[in-house]
């Protein structure tokens, strides 16, 4: 008898909890699931969920920048070149690299039918910088008068309104900077110099969701983790306007999982091939595989406050970079997705140049030789930092390989489990030797590569590498009057780096994506990002 | 019963309360900051990330942190992400569901075709079904889930292409089929395991002989008396079972592209969102807690010699 009454119990039990999960999940959209989420003339790809909601100065990720990208446009963007092409501005201007003047092209709305007006633009950028708001990318409006009043290092801001952004009329407005920046034009192309439409500021916590832009897409919806779509907007006026009907950003969990669904034909782009899949996708896609160099860098960065390096001789960090085989390392460990380093900066960005130097060339003896006569490694020993999560393991155990057999230094990697806890060694000083560095353009200029990086103040400088003649040529190049000088005066920085050695430029990196046979006209852009824009349905 | 019911829930507020503090504090000793984390490897400004630590609270110490997370928590406040500003709770009830739905899938599957299996091979020891089995089932347990994953995928896919590589939509249970086998496989080759040697053992029992003797019909005697003797074991190992298949879907997950907890758990540890990585694992000791307390009353059904009060 108790066991039958017991059965009952556990039998309700479990109806109990049956009943609980269907109910959670006979939930949305049922309409869907026979179209398998397609629909045509609609653009597909792998573009993860954001980090965060989405507000233009706030994401610095690609997953969003993607999205950003598509809902807003600033006021110039770059070709295929790295030559800026206008798109909201009809001009950008300046006589002394100091006070810049804007003009807006005429007719430009919004999603929501409100006209883009100098005033859009002036708003969004002083609510951007002031740090009641916690913007990510605020930093990037410091060069404009005024950015320290709303945007002070401690304490409430003083102002909501920087006094370098003067609206003139409605389609001109003047940016005053505080020094000169004679590449200041090119920082616009960024997405963070985005306007904003008014209904913005009455929630911007909504707004994050459900972005109103002035680009060529205009939102639809966003199925966290799972997809977000946007659809041509008709009204578009830009150069860039959308070649297609819409674009389903896709969450995959691996790219694994994305790769075998553009091979069956569920996903038109993938952005970039697992490494699992890169012997073979050229053949598997075959007109469909993109293999193209795009402007970011990957060096090994020595700590220069560690024991291994500090007061290090330029002398072994030049031998150490010559023991490094590039060439067959990109060819066999990094299945060509990256192309050995012959300078500091990509070829792509603006003032690359030929180094006159053999540094970046393997060769053991002459190694051998530059690590003597700089006095050699202290310890005979070198940790390289990586961060285990990025699949950067095999590369480094080569370049250890390739140093150890080369010099005899002995060369360990130092794995940190995750990016997070790579990083925070990195700024916490607490690199053993050297640390695995990565950077990609924000502006196709070798500024970029050079002052962001290696400047003694810069905050992406976490070798701390300092040296005072580098800051004072960079100076130089800071004050010349036009951006040809600048860019000059910067070839000549990048020279001077040769013999001082604050980091040993690795490789330069390529994508490896491709597409499906739906699409065509799938492009890439200098920084590696797929031109979506451009992309035709079949 | 019911009392002994009522007792069991009450003890599971206790160790509830544990396991939070215990994920919690592990969360906090890890290395690796998340709003560092979120500037990237691209130029920041150091005092956003001062501010944002402080208004999130992560300059305090640990146990303002903890107090502050259970505060919230008794209110029915699981938190908010920091990155992404959504609401935990929403986080939850997206992944969760996908989840249930994929463990329940794969939980029938390991049951009814592991038990069905076991039973096959357990009433005829050293038949050739016996030894298929063995056979199988050894495959099933050495065979890593990604390898049967990728093969599977393959198999059905691209060469009979009767399913889509990865799942398009959570809800369709024909979506579902291909990781719900991928996911049960190994469970179920204990499971069968499991049950024919229990049988084999019991067969030669003497309440079997007993049985036979009285002259009861065989499936009354391997249908009441033998199975119910000898799924005590095998129940255990579903009960806790459940729990593995909701955790341990990462990689399932990752090669069909599902959405669920594995993911979602992953993912927020990378990115250090301690909060997310509490509620998520909390959730699933409490799923734990439940089974392990169905399978406790599951004894008494299957063996009344265990009685509760």
């Amino acid at each position: 008898m108790r066991g039958a009454r017991s059965a009952k119990w556990v039998a309700g039990a479990i109806v109990v909890a049956l009943a609980a999960t269907a109910c959670g999940g006979g939930s949305d959209d049922k309409g869907d699931s026979s179209k398998k989420g397609a629909l045509a003339g609609y653009v597909s790809i792998d573009v993860g969920e954001p980090q965060k909601p989405l507000v233009p100065a706030d994401t610095n990720e690609s997953n969003g920048g993607y999205v950003i990208r598509a809902l807003f446009t600033q006021l110039l963007d770059f070709d295929e070149k790295g030559e800026i092409v206008y798109t909201n501005a009809e001009s950008v201007t300046t006589k002394d690299s100091k006070t810049w003047t804007v003009k807006l092209k005429e007719g430009w709305k919004f999603h929501n039918g409100e006209p883009v007006t100098a005033q859009s633009y002036v708003d969004a950028w002083n609510w951007y910088a002031n740090s009641k708001n916690n913007q990510q990318n605020a930093f990037w409006f410091s060069d404009i008068v005024g950015y320290e009043d709303v945007h002070p290092d401690k304490g409430e801001p003083k102002s909501d309104k920087m006094s370098g952004l003067k609206v003139v009329d409605d389609t001109t407005f003047t940016i005053e900077l505080k020094d000169q920046v004679p590449y200041f034009n090119y920082k616009l192309g960024y997405t963070t110099f985005a306007p904003l439409p008014k209904v913005f500021y009455d929630d911007p916590k909504a707004f994050g969701q459900k972005p109103i832009g002035n680009g060529p897409y205009q939102f639809e919806k966003w199925t966290h983790k799972k997809l977000i779509q946007v659809k041509a907007w008709d009204g578009y006026k830009g150069p860039n306007k959308a070649q297609n009907k819409g674009i389903q950003f896709k969450h995959y969990a691996t790219p694994e999982a994305a790769y075998q669904d553009v091979v069956s034909g569920n996903l038109d782009i993938i952005k970039q091939v697992g490494p699992t899949d890169l012997p073979k996708y050229k053949q598997d896609l075959g007109d469909g595989a993109l293999d193209q160099p795009y402007a970011a860098i990957q060096t090994l960065v020595p700590a220069f406050y560690s024991k291994t390096f500090k007061g290090v001789d330029p002398k072994v960090l030049q031998g150490l970079s010559m023991a490094i085989d590039r060439d067959t390392i990109t060819k066999t460990v990094l299945n060509n997705t990256r192309m050995p380093a012959t300078s500091f900066t990509p070829p792509q960005v603006k003032g690359n140049q030929q180094l006159d130097t053999d540094i970046f060339k393997y060769d053991p003896a002459k190694a051998k030789k530059l690590i003597k006569e700089g006095g050699g490694v202290p310890g005979n020993k070198i940790w390289i930092q990586y961060n285990t999560d990025g699949g950067h393991k095999e590369w480094v155990t080569a370049v250890c390989e390739s140093i150890r057999n080369a010099t005899g230094v002995d060369c360990v990697g130092d794995p940190k489990p995750d990016f997070a806890t790579d990083l925070e060694a990195r700024d916490n000083n607490e690199v053993k030797s050297m640390y695995r560095g990565g950077w990609v353009a924000d502006y196709p200029i070798n500024i970029n590569f050079l002052k962001e990086l290696y400047h003694s103040k810069a905050e992406s400088n976490n070798g701390r590498f300092s040296d005072k003649e580098i800051d004072k040529l960079m100076e130089k190049g800071d004050n010349a009057s036009s951006l040809e000088e600048a860019v000059k005066a910067y070839q000549e920085v990048e020279k001077k780096l040769v013999d001082k050695m604050p980091s040993i430029p690795l490789w330069y990196y390529r994508i490896n994506g491709g597409h499906g046979k739906n699409v065509d006209n799938v492009t890439i852009n200098y920084q590696g990002d797929i031109q979506l824009h451009k992309v035709t349905v079949k | 019963m019911g009392r002994y019911v009522a007792r069991r829930l009450l003890q599971m507020i206790p160790v509830f309360i544990g396991s939070t503090f215990l994920i919690f504090m592990m969360m906090y000793v890890l290395p690796g900051d998340p709003v560092r984390a979120l500037m990237g490897e691209q130029a920041f400004d150091p005092t956003l990330v001062e501010k944002m630590r402080h208004d999130l609270g992560l300059d305090q110490p640990w146990w303002w942190q903890y107090g502050h997370y259970l505060a919230g928590l008794f209110q029915g406040d699981f938190g908010t992400e920091i990155a992404s500003k959504r609401e935990i709770s929403e986080i939850i009830a997206a992944a969760f569901p996908v989840t249930i739905r994929l463990t329940l899938f794969a939980f029938t599957f390991t049951a009814v075709v592991g038990i069905g299996l076991g039973i096959i091979a357990g009433l005829r020891p050293d038949s050739v079904q016996d030894r298929g089995l063995l056979t199988l089932t050894l495959i099933l347990i050495s065979m890593p889930s990604f390898v049967l994953g990728y093969l599977l995928q393959y198999f059905f896919a691209f060469q009979l292409q009767m399913v889509t590589p990865t799942v398009q939509d959570s809800e369709n249970f024909g979506d579902l089929l291909l990781p719900a086998v991928v996911l049960g496989s190994l469970s179920l080759a204990y499971v069968a395991r499991l049950t024919r040697t229990s049988m084999v053992e019991n067969l030669r029992a003497d309440y079997m002989r007993t049985a036979v003797a009285k002259g009861l019909p065989r499936r009354r005697i391997v249908g009441v008396h033998l199975m119910r003797n000898s799924l005590i074991p095998v129940v255990t190992f579903l009960g806790t079972d459940i729990g593995n298949l909701m955790t341990g879907a990462i990689v399932t997950e990752g090669i069909f592209n599902v959405q669920g907890v594995g993911n979602a758990i992953f993912e927020a540890l990378t990115r250090r969102e301690g909060a997310t990585v509490v509620g998520i694992a909390s959730l699933i000791v409490i799923v734990y807690l439940f089974t392990s307390l169905i399978v406790d009353l599951l004894y008494a059904v299957l063996d009344p010699r265990i009685r509760y009060a």
